[in-house]
């Protein structure tokens, strides 16, 4: 287990308050301009070397992203966005640290900003996170006070703002490209790749797009050192997480942790165990909706990291353990998110557009068993049809649950299928 | 030069190609419903999907750049499969209401259904309505069908530059709609129904009327303004069913304006079918022997001094080059083909010609428009500006009506004496002109429209002449025309000849008796009060106001129903093909001049239109080059003089109504309705 | 499921026929705008549909979607796609408390049906309707985005969690009588910590734990 020394998010529950001078008791702000006068280079190396990997699902290396920016850009602008637009059912790490812990986000991106050279900084905060975007600005309009940022940051002679950007309700500005649509003042779009937002993003500029606690961690990482954060979980999945566990649990909570803590261990610990005990788990979504469901088999020993949550064909996400239990109708639990990517669907892409309302009819017939056997397998073809042929990995993230369903729970679908038509022959044909 | 592999086969692109645009270089062919290459590239109907190595998914090659080394796979199983699906999601919610859509035949939707689609469907659900949009009176909309491939929207916001299409809502629910079901404030909305892979949006006047196959297609030309634009007359039987656009990128590109289009209702109507003669005061049908002898009884014994002809907007080269030489032989010099009364130098080409061509405008770098709507009066010449003003870095300049172009200028002024500010360099314009690589000019009719044309035509001269406008690499001064008979009368010389009367002239002499004789050649633009007593032959092919004060009429040949020579406002000579026959008795109407010739005893020396053409050409070799443009040299033109303050006035008060056809259109009728402010005069084009 | 109320199907009966922002909301977007380069005013497009929505009571009529369009100078039909992707801006009237449940999964696995049940009982309307009063509009929503506080409901700008259907009267009656209920968890959790207090940082959730 991480040792509380070893923690992050100090105030991740909000029992301190989240003003300036708590956060800086709590070490944030401190001597930060020591920390940019190391240079861009040394922040980007000391980042990579971190291990770090992006806290928005992707898990792509943050240092990395970062050294794809262009250097030297003299004709334009060049933005760092925070992606604050958390949405992934079963996600609820970022609201915490926006209310709790400003700050810290705060101070990483002026670090983030300053390591590819940015002048300015957009959060993006999901729109009904009003209270929590209260809280990011009230800390941004102390951070300019204390002349933490603006011109002359931390004294450093470097000018930098910060702005924050309410969204409006729509999931899909949580991909990076949408995002940076919504906040030209468009519709949440996704946009082809390339080009990369790196080379044309926000405005056309050169932009990079991280999550809250992907930037929220570096300022400790940068004070600690790459080693400290490297030499926590395993490698290649390196680090602390912070974890919501929701569901079937006695005790939902979001907790941070050490990357690569057994899913077991995570629930029994800080979760309270399973609603009936462990040997009443069904199944559990580990990394938020768009990734597969795994069986109670599967969660007896799986590592919550990356790699080993790719390693059992689902993927580590946002760290969002959705926890079911054996009284769950695990059919209907897939279905309701099916009908949620529905709903989230842009609509510009064809296959997510018509697709994922055609997936979530099938879902909605399948959870009273009113389908066909066979229409199992024309909705995994569909599944299918989606997966890799859109612009954004929306079709995806709609795609996997499905499979991750069937992969798993089949039986359990053709048998409500089989009652379905024992119980109405006729209205089955 | 990127170098890359597509199906086994090395290519070498242009930085920037992709590989969509590679595989059409091959002649690979790759369906494609959102992409459009006049437009901006979305990638959003996925159909284009090919398979990339090294990369982990298919890719849109609509949108992707070709990279050196690429290797890309256009017809494997991975790229057949995704074509597949995409087609499957494009049909699940599309109706089968295929025997009913105007796009039947001709759709390519249905087109690549029949390449990728399945033989049955396996959507049980209920498939998506959704409710119809109006889009104005040429548009019709059935939106259930519609797959949201965003073609209308990017081309209404991009080419027309009239932003009143979006999509609405999001996911399955995305609509494409008018703000607040408004008809479309463009010009160029018919191309909507062009663009529209599917049957979603249709041409309203065509809705249910035939079916591609039954038509026959004849490639011809645009008369109803001086562009030119090349287009498609669908027929059937005698009938014109339809007008499209063919792509032509010197001038139309591959739109069409909506009169253009959409006019062709007025060929059906008003139409002149046999010949009449005035007998007691009332136009009584006759045969044509009768109609020429009326003619000729009235010319006997008389002075050629006493005999005028004015030609028409809509009059072909053919029928006033022969008017020309009919005229030439009765000893007649009075002839003038600027019915709408504009004043300038026609000894000079370049002072008359638009000398950069239309898509020269692509290489200006500074737009100044003196005395124009170019937006009404060359629909096509203000899409290409807009065209120029979206690729950017271009100052745009308007001296005249303040109008909504599409695009933003600078108004400078509103009247000739800005462009002598300009040549002395006192305006603060002339600082823009100056630093200018290609400044470009357009001059429209509202400069020439008024009694000091000749000087106005002169201080644009002079400053083009001051900022090198005439260069030897740059012809940046251009005449934007209105009429598509007008450059091809003055190339075959229908101008007042050694002491004959222009327009002006005539008009004045009819009312003060001293003419007795004049023939209208499609002239309805002017004012025929002022024909006086003079005896009036109307050759044309509607009962419009020359036909009303003929006392001769002489049915000739729309632009439809006869092959004959026009020259655009570039001085460009193309041809309109015969696409269907002319009514009734109706002849082409250069046969209509050679035949009353031999009746008035001048017989002109051709029997058919290719001697006809060969005389033309050896008078004028401009016309030997048909479908290009000759080179216009410079030379002083137009009348150094005093210039009236008066703010230039646009000749064309209404866009919809210029000309007999469009006057005669019903479509065009109700455009005049919904688009045309009622405040606005609705009448003619000219005076 | 049916999509929330504000997605679609909009009906213009109730459109007003004029919108002007207020002196202070004008200042306001001022302010807003002036957080973007110069010539992207259009970036304030979303937080100006915002301050119409509020000023108009809640809900945002064409013209007032017109007015962000003209003060912006951006085409009107860019607005309204705008204003009809996002979900959060209500194109019909909504009543003054305009409750929104989650029902998204998480949110459904821990009773969220129960609750959509209790607050239809309590209002007496259904999914997407207004009390006739016009003081409440009942709504579903997708993910809040508090899953460990499940289940979770939006009133206004407020989220309230851990609710029981049991909480449903009494969030009502005091919306009622005009007072705001407590926001945050129903059950007494300070946030997202585990019921009973945290299992970590020990040294940093006792110092201020109760104020």
């Amino acid at each position: 287990m991480l040792r509380d020394e070893d923690r992050i998010f100090t105030n991740l529950y909000g029992f301190q308050d989240f003003g300036l001078d708590a956060a800086r008791k709590r070490g944030d702000w401190d001597n930060t301009a020591a920390i940019l006068q190391n240079g861009r280079e040394w922040i980007i190396e000391q980042v990579k070397e971190s291990g770090l990997r992006g806290r928005g699902g992707a898990g792509f290396s943050t240092g990395m992203k970062w050294s794809f920016m262009p250097k030297n850009v003299v004709d334009k602008p060049v933005y760092l966005v925070i992606n604050a637009d958390e949405g992934e059912p079963g996600t609820c790490k970022d609201r915490d640290i926006l209310r709790h812990d400003p700050h810290k986000l705060i101070e990483g991106c002026l670090i983030a900003g300053f390591a590819i050279g940015a002048s300015a900084c957009y959060i993006y905060i999901r729109g009904e996170f009003y209270n929590e975007g209260s809280n990011v600005q009230r800390a941004i309009d102390e951070a300019y006070a204390a002349g933490l940022i603006g011109k002359n940051a931390c004294g450093t002679g470097y000018s930098y703002d910060v702005y924050i950007h309410r969204g409006a309700g729509a999931y899909i500005c949580g991909e990076e490209t949408a995002l940076i649509e919504s906040i030209e003042g468009k519709k949440g779009q996704p946009r082809n790749k390339p080009p990369f937002p790196a080379q044309a993003g926000l405005y056309s500029c050169p932009t990079t797009v991280n999550n809250v606690e992907s930037i929220a961690v570096v300022p400790t990482i940068l004070r600690r050192g790459a080693g400290w954060f490297a030499g926590i979980g395993r490698p290649k999945n390196t680090g602390t997480k912070l974890f919501c566990i929701s569901g079937h649990v006695n005790k939902p909570c979001n907790v941070e942790e050490e990357m690569g803590i057994p899913l077991k261990e995570l629930i029994e610990r800080h979760a309270g165990g399973v609603r009936g005990g462990w040997d009443n788990l069904l199944a559990v979504i580990p990394g938020g909706s768009s990734v597969p469901l795994m069986p109670k088999e599967t969660c007896d020993t799986v590592l919550m990291d990356f790699d080993s949550l790719r390693d059992v064909r689902s993927g580590l996400g946002t760290a969002a353990v959705i926890v079911m239990d054996k009284s769950t109708d695990v059919v209907k639990a897939i279905a309701r998110l099916s009908s949620f990517y529905a709903h989230e669907s842009c609509g510009q892409c064809t296959p997510c557009r018509e697709g994922t309302g055609w997936m979530s009819r099938i879902m909605q017939r399948m959870v009273t068993g009113n389908a066909r056997v066979e229409e199992i397998d024309l909705l995994l073809q569909v599944t299918k049809q989606i997966e890799g042929h859109t612009i954004c990995a929306l079709g995806d993230a709609a795609a996997w649950p499905i499979q991750g369903l069937f992969r798993h729970f089949r039986p359990e679908v053709e048998r409500r299928i089989q009652a379905y038509r024992n119980a109405a022959p006729l209205a089955a044909e | 030069m990127p170098k890359l592999t597509i199906d086994g086969i090395e290519i070498e692109v242009e930085p920037g190609t992709s590989i969509l645009q590679a595989c059409e270089q091959l002649g690979i062919e790759i369906p494609r419903f959102c992409y459009h290459e006049r437009l901006s590239v979305p990638a959003n109907c996925r159909m284009c999907l090919v398979e990339m190595e090294r990369a982990p998914k298919p890719v849109a090659s609509c949108a992707m750049p070709c990279g050196d080394g690429m290797v890309v796979k256009t017809n494997s199983e991975t790229v057949l499969k995704a074509r597949k699906g995409v087609m499957e999601f494009l049909l699940i919610n599309h109706p089968l209401d295929c025997p009913i859509c105007d796009q039947g035949g001709e759709c390519d939707l249905q087109d690549q259904a029949m390449a990728y689609g399945f033989d049955r469907g396996r959507y049980l659900e209920n498939k998506r309505a959704v409710q119809d949009k109006y889009m104005g009176p040429v548009i019709k909309t059935i939106m259930t069908r519609c797959i949201h491939c965003t073609r209308c929207v990017r081309f209404i916001n991009e080419v027309a530059g009239v932003p009143d299409v979006g999509a609405v809502n999001r996911g399955e629910h995305m609509e494409i709609t008018t703000f607040v079901e408004k008809a479309i404030g463009s010009e160029l909305s018919g191309n909507l129904a062009d663009v529209c892979p599917v049957g979603a949006l249709t041409h309203k006047p065509y809705a249910f009327t035939a079916r591609p196959w039954e038509l026959r297609k004849t490639e011809t030309i645009d008369v109803l303004d001086a562009v030119g634009c090349n287009i498609r007359v669908d027929t059937r039987g005698s009938e014109v069913m339809r007008v499209l656009p063919r792509v032509n990128d010197d001038i139309n590109e591959e739109w069409l304006s909506d009169k253009s289009r959409y006019a062709y209702d007025g060929l059906k109507r008003q139409r002149l079918d046999r010949p009449y003669v005035r007998k007691n005061g009332k136009l009584v049908p006759v045969g044509w022997h009768e109609a020429f002898s009326a003619v000729a009884a009235k010319l006997k014994g008389l002075p050629g001094n006493r005999v005028a002809a004015i030609s028409g907007d809509l009059a072909d080269v053919e029928a006033q080059f022969a008017l020309k030489e009919l005229l030439g032989r009765l000893g007649s010099a009075n002839l003038d083909c600027r019915q709408d009364g504009a004043r300038f130098d026609t000894s000079v080409r370049a002072g008359y010609l638009f000398n950069s061509g239309i898509a020269g405008i692509e290489k200006a770098d500074v737009i100044l428009l003196v005395g124009t709507n170019p937006r009404w009066e060359g629909t096509l010449v203000n899409a290409r500006i807009r065209k120029r003003y979206l690729a950017g870095n271009v100052k745009i300049a308007l001296i005249g009506e303040q109008k909504d172009l599409t695009y933003p200028y600078a108004h400078i002024g509103t009247g000739p004496e800005v462009l002598q500010q300009l040549s002395d360099g006192s305006h603060a314009f002339s600082e823009t002109l100056r630093n200018a690589k290609n400044p470009l000019m357009i001059v429209g009719m509202g400069a020439f429209q008024r009694a000091d044309g000749l000087a106005v035509q002169a201080a644009a001269r002079i400053v083009g002449e001051v900022y090198g406008m005439f260069r030897d690499d740059w012809a940046g001064f251009n005449v934007l025309h209105t009429a598509a008979g007008r450059v091809g009368g003055i190339e075959a010389g229908f101008l007042p000849g050694e002491g004959g009367r222009d327009i002006h002239g005539i008009l004045d002499g009819a009312s003060k008796g001293e003419i007795d004789f004049v023939y209208l050649l499609g002239a309805d633009e002017i004012d025929t009060a002022k024909l006086g007593k003079a005896f009036v032959v109307y050759q044309g092919h509607h009962g419009d106001a020359g036909a009303h004060r003929a006392d001769v009429i002489l049915p000739g040949a729309a632009y439809t129903e006869k092959n004959a020579v026009y020259v655009n406002t570039e001085g460009r000579p193309q041809l309109a093909r015969l696409a269907t026959f002319p009514p009734g008795e109706a002849r082409e109407d250069w046969k209509i001049v050679r035949a009353l010739s031999e009746a008035v005893g001048a017989t002109l020396p051709y029997d058919t239109q290719t001697q006809l053409r060969q005389r033309l050409m050896a008078a004028n070799p401009i016309f030997a080059a048909v479908g290009q443009t000759t080179p216009a040299a410079w030379a002083p033109f137009g009348a150094q003089g005093p210039v009236d303050a008066a703010p230039f006035v646009s000749p064309v008060a209404n866009f919809y109504m210029t000309d007999p056809i469009s006057r005669a259109s019903v479509t065009m009728a109700n455009c005049t309705e919904a688009l045309v402010g009622p405040a606005q005069e609705r009448t003619g084009t000219h005076g | 499921m049916s999509a929330p109320a504000s997605d679609h199907g909009h009906q213009h009966g109730h459109e007003p026929t004029s919108f002007a922002f207020t002196q202070e909301n004008l200042e306001l977007a001022k302010r807003i705008i002036a957080k973007y380069p110069e010539g992207k005013q259009a970036s304030a497009c979303m937080p100006l549909l915002d301050v119409a929505q509020r000023q108009n009571g809640g809900w945002l009529p064409r013209v007032a979607m017109d007015a962000v369009a003209d003060l912006l100078g951006m085409p009107r039909i860019r607005v309204y796609e705008v204003a009809t992707f996002y979900t959060m801006y209500n194109k019909n009237p909504v009543g003054k408390h305009h409750i929104q449940v989650c029902t998204t999964t998480p949110c459904w696995l821990r009773g969220s049906d129960d609750i959509v049940h209790a607050c239809k009982n309590k209002l007496g309307i259904g999914l997407g309707e207004t009390t006739a009063d016009g003081q409440f509009t009942l709504g579903e929503v997708e993910c809040s985005g508090a899953c460990v506080n499940a289940p979770v409901v939006q009133i206004g700008d407020d989220y309230y969690e851990d609710v029981a259907p049991e909480h449903i009267d009494g969030i009502v009656e005091a919306l009622k009588r005009g007072e705001t209920p407590k926001p945050g968890s129903q059950i007494g959790r300070r946030s997202s910590e585990p019921v009973g207090g945290p299992t970590t940082l020990a040294a940093f959730t006792t110092t201020q734990a109760d104020d």
